[in-house]
């Protein structure tokens, strides 16, 4: 396997994306008024009729090119441009509609930051901003990103093994599951003051993964993507990323990773526990009480006539590295 | 000086601004979405628009005779019509939409989703009834239908009621926006309290 050292601050074609998927269009959308507009009106928390006329000015965060190692010997992927990847996001703190997290987290503050290794393991420790990106070689990992909502990314993220984090903590046999913890901070996110822009789930935003999983070498820690350090709105300073389970498991700008004897309740569990698992592996065959899973929306490039509708594929195509962390279990009643 | 307008021109522009209201912003959705100009999925973004776009339009026909009653203006009346043909045409693409664009044409997901999913076959239901309203809204048929078509038009009132169990069970969460318009049509459905009772014990006492 060829692994070249690699300075990113050249662009790839990929990246060259038209600027216009998110600018402009949240104001035209209001403008249009209120025919169809309803939800767009009432959730924004800041915007009103006033900010229609006074465009505000947001000042973008500020991301910082980082140096990693690229494989080049993976098989190429279409990914799924830039400025789509920084613009549709789920993350509830900053607003429960996809465009609201890029508009309301760019002021978000990720340094200082400190993110705790704790709980049942011999050398508890605590992570400062500059340790993120220097306490491990970072590499390139282009996944695939499946969401419960049935669409897809392909995304180059930058980051190291969560498994060589919890090595250097030394886990106690005690430990069987890893429990992760957002940030809770109401005074920068938005979403955790109101309960309205916050889509009403429960904060601070709790995941979790078994041990076993969460030492999988495709289960990443990413402090970056796109060659660059995360944006506020993809999870920065520090998320997950577990590329066979579906998007909400990857949890965003990590504060507190706990070892733990016992399976956390993590919070779309706590929503809806017949919606959402623990365990939430990506199953074509175990639909979402309301809606199929067989299938998919790749989101690449083109508007509406992109014939991106794919088959999902078990384990979100990565079986061949994780579908032996379940073996003899029954995926629909573990789902 | 609206008064001194002539009914007839009051009518022609009232109408003049429900077709700028309700077409522009198909139009311009339609034409950002092509052109890969809105946002990272257009797909969801124009499905979700034309839904609650369909939904405002209907709720907006329903609110037209309160409001012509309250305000003596009957000219408002000859609008109605106009309305719930948008609110159909909004329905009609946001089916589309969901079909052409989401499901692309997979014709036996779309019809696993519609007998599998609850909330997606009550709002079926509802487009049917639109559907049925829409095709029966020439004048020659009203008047050929005679007492029955004002029977088959107060499904209106049932459609509003399936609309608003569409929209709050298809959300994820965060139910603060359905929970509105559940209220909003629950007030439009209590002024017409009287005449709601009267066919309800109208249909009772026939059975």
């Amino acid at each position: 396997m060829l692994i070249r050292k690699f300075m990113r601050n050249d662009l790839r074609e990929s990246q060259i994306t038209p600027e216009n998927v998110f600018l402009q269009r949240r104001t035209l959308l209001k403008g249009m008024g209120f025919i169809g507009a309803g939800t767009l009106l009432t959730n924004s928390g800041q915007a009103n009729a006033i900010d229609w006329f006074s465009k505000k000015e947001i000042t973008p965060f500020e991301t910082l090119p980082l140096s990693f190692n690229v494989d080049d010997n993976l098989p190429k992927q279409v990914l799924t441009p830039e400025a789509k990847v920084i613009s549709h996001n789920n993350f509830y703190e900053f607003g429960a509609q996809k465009h609201q997290p890029a508009e309301l987290a760019q002021n978000f503050k990720v340094n200082p930051w400190q993110v705790t290794i704790s709980g049942e393991c011999d050398k508890p420790m605590t992570i400062d901003y500059d340790d993120l990106t220097k306490l491990f070689t970072l590499e390139e990992r282009i996944y695939r990103l499946r969401c419960v909502e049935a669409w897809s990314m392909v995304i180059p993220w930058i980051g190291f093994p969560l498994a060589a984090l919890l090595s250097k903590v030394s886990p106690r046999s005690s430990a069987k599951y890893v429990v992760f913890e957002t940030l809770h901070d109401p005074e920068q996110m938005p979403g955790q003051r109101n309960r309205r822009l916050g889509g009403g789930i429960n904060y601070p935003y709790v995941e979790g993964l078994r041990l076993d999983e969460a030492m999988n070498p495709l289960t990443l820690m990413s402090v970056g993507l796109y060659g660059k350090t995360l944006p506020p709105q993809n999870g920065a300073p520090i998320r997950l990323v577990v590329p066979w389970k579906y998007g909400f498991k990857s949890i965003k700008s990590v504060v507190s990773i706990k070892l733990v004897k016992e399976q956390p309740k993590t919070t779309w569990y706590q929503l809806a526990p017949n919606e959402y698992g623990f365990y939430a592996n990506v199953n074509p065959s175990h639909d979402h009480p309301r809606w199929s899973q067989a299938s998919e929306r790749r989101i690449t490039t083109g508007g509406l006539f992109a014939r991106n509708r794919i088959e999902t594929l078990p384990f979100n195509g990565y079986a061949e590295q994780v579908a032996d962390l379940y073996k003899g279990m029954d995926l629909s009643k573990f789902y | 000086m609206f008064i001194f307008v002539r009914h007839i021109d009051k009518v022609i522009g009232l109408k003049l601004i429900i077709h700028l209201v309700a077409l522009l912003p198909l139009l311009t959705i339609y034409y950002l979405a092509f052109t890969d100009k809105l946002g990272a999925d257009p797909v969801q973004e124009i499905i979700h628009f034309t839904g609650i776009g369909a939904f405002n339009l209907l709720l907006l026909s329903l609110l037209i005779n309160p409001v012509a009653k309250y305000f003596k203006q009957s000219f408002f009346l000859k609008a109605r019509r106009l309305v719930g043909l948008y609110a159909f045409t909004y329905a009609l693409s946001h089916i589309f939409n969901f079909l052409a664009f989401d499901l692309q044409f997979a014709w036996s997901l779309f019809l696993n989703e519609l007998v599998e999913r609850p909330y997606i076959f009550i709002g079926m239901l509802a487009f049917v009834i639109l559907f049925a309203l829409a095709m029966t809204s020439l004048n020659t048929l009203r008047r050929k239908m005679g007492k029955s078509w004002q029977k088959l038009h107060n499904f209106t009132y049932i459609a509003a009621i399936l609309v608003a169990v569409h929209f709050y069970w298809s959300v994820k969460s965060e139910l603060s926006s359905p929970i509105l318009y559940c209220l909003a049509v629950f007030i439009l459905l209590a002024l017409r309290y009287s005449k709601i009772k009267h066919l309800l014990l109208a249909s009772f006492i026939n059975k």
